[in-house]
């Protein structure tokens, strides 16, 4: 057997994958339980009782695989995160590079960020649908805030963390100022751009989704599915399908998983020298 | 050893006519008016060209300040510090420093650290490859090539710096502590190496060290650094033959009179700070009892 194959039956065989089949199995025998607590002995678990059992909103799931509604707002969500992450990697990371190498700059720009900076990113949704022309581009403002603070912080303490002797051994072996931004700056805080920008993904999930909610899911809000994951739960619990609510949740769940994956793959291309050992 | 002479491509090897330090009454003091700590007072001493020099201090003493104004990445508040008779005014890849542990770029390959210097200037012609893959080859890391440095041992790390440095060819090596912090066996074996390194380019080497029996095995130069502010309390020239083995250095009678002689000096020296109050001076004064015991019974 290939060494390779033996590494993928060894992933899904082991011992790390058995002992996560035991703690999902597990945890889904007891929402059962609890769930159908009343008709099995009669007697409503709290909290639990309320919510609709696994087989239940896996039945939901199976219907709404085939509705071309509920994929469409896996798109739009994703799209609306992919929008904000992707601005706020694109202004912050040289917003905080231009910080960390120039004293005026910072002087200039530190007290303003740092005076918005506290203000959740949630609190600008009324602001942003007033600012911006369409709902579309509110979200993804919204969006782009929850990510950008946390990226521009993450380079700042990356490149004020690199070791001064590397600065003093790159100037004496004769480096321009560019050759050190270049070759000592960047590479130096490529690792807490990566940490910024797994934290800042996972904030632009919790933030696309409650700014969906909030702002009535977008430009083509309604049943269709343009108002994305958000807006599916909440549209779900007004229409009173719980399952549909629970799907939801678990459908952000997945989708914030498969992007943390993606980054962190991505993290590992640019930093190689982390992934050692 | 001939054979591989031939192979030193001439930038590597020392310039004949360069390589002289002088500091002349050079002094340093921190912070200000009444909260004003002078930390090198006064100081004179000479690096003599193409020599191995060692300083050695009790810790605390401002050896690393004093190497700090040699590389120029600070000035003395008075005197004057020159290279040949060119004064210093910054840093330069004549006179380049190996830190106190490693200070290699994580994220360069040991090969990428080592070309650097001629990168960083615009140089990346096939001489300087060429001189990056010889002295890999002297290093012994060769097949190390294209690893990251937290991929090397200490001892690997440390001979990639020194690489590193040597690339550039200057005319001044500084090394500041440059096996601390390794294992017993690999410092000793570092030693033998690092001896081996300068005797054959025979460039200006200032070592500074704690470590008296690492000091006396390199050094032509020992510069004893009196407490507090620091000053040169004496000169030692330590005219043990080279090329240098360690079973021969520590079996010769020379290097342990040597040894006495710098001890006590240093006694003398770390008993002012310990009745200063110094906990490190006080751990120096320990060791220092026990290992006169030691010296003794050797002689």
């Amino acid at each position: 057997m290939s060494k390779g194959l033996q590494k993928v039956k060894g992933a899904v065989f082991g011992r790390g994958m058995l002992r996560a089949i035991v703690s999902i199995v597990v945890f889904l025998v007891l929402w059962e339980l609890g769930s159908r607590s009343k008709q099995w002995v009669g007697f409503v678990m709290p909290w639990v009782g309320q919510v609709p059992a696994p087989t239940a909103v896996l039945a939901a799931w199976v219907e709404l695989v085939g509705d071309a509604g509920y994929w469409q707002s896996w798109y739009m969500s994703f799209f609306r995160v992919l929008g904000g992450f992707l601005s706020a990697m694109a202004i912050g990371i040289p917003f905080g590079l231009a910080m960390a190498v120039s004293r005026n700059f910072k002087g200039v720009a530190f007290p303003v960020f740092e005076v918005l900076r506290p203000i959740p990113p949630l609190a600008w949704v009324p602001a942003s649908i007033i600012f911006w022309p369409t709902q579309e581009l509110s979200i993804t403002f919204v969006t782009f805030l929850g990510a950008f603070y946390t990226v521009v912080i993450n380079v700042l303490g990356g490149a004020r963390s690199i070791d001064v002797r590397y600065y003093q051994a790159a100037q004496a072996m004769g480096a321009s100022d560019w050759d050190i931004f270049r070759r000592i700056i960047l590479p130096g805080t490529l690792p807490s751009i990566v940490v910024g920008a797994a934290v800042g993904m996972g904030i632009t999930w919790e933030v696309v989704v409650a700014a969906e909610m909030i702002s009535g899911g977008g430009s083509q809000s309604g049943g269709s599915g343009g108002g994305g994951l958000g807006f599916f739960i909440w549209n779900s619990y007004v229409g009173g399908s719980y399952e549909q609510i629970v799907v939801g949740m678990i459908s952000i769940g997945i989708a914030g998983y498969i992007c943390s994956e993606v980054l962190r793959k991505f993290g590992g291309i640019f930093t190689p020298w982390l992934r050692l050992r | 050893m001939a054979a591989l002479d031939n192979q030193v491509p001439s930038a590597v090897k020392a310039r004949a006519d360069a390589g002289e330090i002088q500091v002349t009454n050079v002094s340093r003091s921190y912070g200000v008016a009444r909260f004003a700590k002078d930390v090198v007072r006064d100081c004179s001493f000479t690096i003599e060209r193409h020599k191995l020099t060692v300083m050695i201090g009790p810790s605390g003493c401002g050896k690393t300040t004093l190497i700090r104004m040699l590389a120029g990445f600070e000035k003395p508040n008075a005197g004057s510090i020159t290279l040949d008779g060119k004064p210093v005014t910054g840093p330069n890849k004549d006179r380049l420093v190996v830190f106190q542990e490693t200070a290699l770029f994580p994220w360069m390959t040991t090969y990428e650290n080592i070309m650097y210097g001629p990168r960083a200037r615009g140089e990346d012609s096939q001489h300087a490859r060429d001189q990056a893959k010889f002295l890999l080859d002297k290093v012994g890391l060769t097949g190390f090539r294209d690893k990251y440095p937290p991929q090397l041992s200490g001892g690997m790390q440390r001979r990639a710096e020194l690489a590193r440095a040597m690339i550039n060819n200057p005319v001044v090596m500084i090394l500041d502590e440059p096996f601390r912090g390794l294992d017993a066996m690999s410092k000793e074996l570092m030693w033998e190496y690092y001896a081996g390194l300068y005797e054959e380019f025979r460039r200006t080497n200032f070592f500074v060290t704690t470590d008296i029996d690492e000091a006396i095995f390199l050094a032509d130069r020992l510069l004893i650094m009196s407490n507090i502010p620091t000053r040169v309390r004496a000169v030692i020239e330590v005219d043990l033959p080279r090329p240098r083995r360690l079973a021969d250095i520590f079996d010769s009678e020379r290097a342990n009179e040597v040894k006495i002689q710098a001890l006590s000096l240093l006694h003398e020296e770390a008993m002012k700070s310990f009745t200063g109050g110094s906990k490190a001076a006080a751990d120096f004064v320990e060791a220092y009892s026990k290992r006169m015991g030691k010296a003794k019974a050797g002689a």
